[in-house]
């Protein structure tokens, strides 16, 4: 069949490759912590201790929660099992609404409460017209 | 194997084939971009501006496409000694590099009035620029080394080094927290895409693919009558 030197380099390659696979996964899996965009409500609560760094938290925009004050808006980002009370004073983007995806970058001031200095809008994977958005909901 | 291949032949073939390729690629595009910018829907959320998707996810489809087939090819290339294989990926990586770039771009634009940002350093996004700088080191490295046999094993060692970060591209957004959102189509599940919208995404994707078949086309043929020139028969 195949030389010894083609095998040598069929082996060489999967070593290299395993070797790749296994040192990125273990690279990766230590910096979870840093590798995610946000963290969620429930993560914030389950935190030993608050951190005075800027972090982002994630979750939806819980219905019926905004509320437009003079220059500040409030609203409650949850994640169904947990909440935490955000306060902002600043433009949101257009996306953001009652319901859907929100990321807010800030200060935690406690675990109920945090100061965003930054708030972005993430939308989900789901696209369709507006007619068949209407037709679904009135199902 | 494929080790004598004959330059002549193969030119005969791909000299021609451009012309056609490009007729095309025309047609396709103009039914892709009428389908895409006037006969799609809005999106109930996002509005007009859900027609980036039609040029954003295309680029980035052929972009991780393209890198993986010249990593395939430089892998099997570099086992077998089929010198071929590498002037197929030579010619194959710039179109994958500048839908890379397109992919970034258009991202960034799509970006701001969706999430009110031009970047955020959230996996899916960082690990598609480190695929855009593999592509980067890719190219130059074909320019650095005059010798051959060198170009070929510094060239497979930075495809193996990058197809790596393909797989993490496409499960970053389900391993991770991230502001860009999951993927909307599925092998095996229902697409989250409406289908008046994913006829014109289908049919963009085929024009890219086709201007991607056209530019390797003209690539691939310099390089055989760069070999033609030599007056080398077969590589």
């Amino acid at each position: 069949m195949y030389g010894r030197k083609v095998k040598l380099r069929f082996f060489f390659i999967i070593l290299i490759l395993l070797t790749l696979i296994l040192s990125t996964f273990l690279i990766l899996k230590s910096l979870e912590e840093n590798v995610v965009y946000f963290q969620s409500p429930t993560e914030i609560k389950a935190l030993y201790e608050i951190d005075k760094k800027k972090i982002r938290i994630g979750g939806m925009v819980k219905v019926n929660s905004i509320s437009m004050a003079a220059k500040e808006i409030k609203f409650i980002i949850t994640d169904f099992k947990n909440e935490i009370n955000v306060t902002y004073s600043g433009v949101v983007p257009n996306l953001f609404t009652e319901g859907k995806g929100v990321v807010a970058e800030g200060y935690l001031k406690d675990k109920n409460f945090f100061l965003a200095t930054k708030i972005l809008a993430k939308h989900d994977e789901n696209y369709m017209p507006p007619e068949v958005k209407a037709a679904l909901e009135e199902k | 194997m494929f080790k004598y291949f004959e330059p002549n032949k193969i030119f005969s073939v791909t000299s021609k084939a451009p012309k056609y390729v490009l007729i095309l690629f025309i047609v396709v595009l103009s039914i892709g971009l009428v389908e895409a910018l006037i006969l799609s829907p809005e999106d109930y959320k996002q509005s007009h501006s859900v027609r980036i998707m039609y040029v954003h996810v295309p680029a980035a489809w052929i972009s991780l496409g393209i890198f993986s087939t010249i990593t395939f090819l430089s892998i099997v290339g570099y086992i077998f000694k089929i010198r071929n294989f590498f002037l197929i990926s030579k010619s194959l990586a710039p179109s994958g590099f500048v839908f890379n770039v397109i992919a970034l771009v258009t991202g960034s634009i799509w970006g701001k009035p969706t999430w009110g940002t031009w970047w955020a350093w959230d996996a899916r996004i960082t690990s598609m620029l480190i695929l855009a700088l593999f592509y980067a080191l890719y190219l130059v490295a074909w320019r650095i080394y005059e010798d051959k046999d060198k170009a070929f094993k510094i060239t497979t060692i930075i495809t193996i080094l990058g197809i790596i970060n393909v797989p993490i591209i496409k499960y970053s957004v389900d391993w991770w927290n991230t502001l860009h959102q999951p993927a909307s189509i599925n092998i095996l599940s229902k697409s989250s895409i409406h289908v008046s919208m994913l006829f014109p995404l289908m049919i963009m994707t085929a024009a890219f693919a086709l201007f991607s078949l056209l530019i390797f086309l003209m690539k691939y043929n310099t390089e055989l009558i760069k070999i033609k020139n030599k007056g080398l028969n077969r590589l």
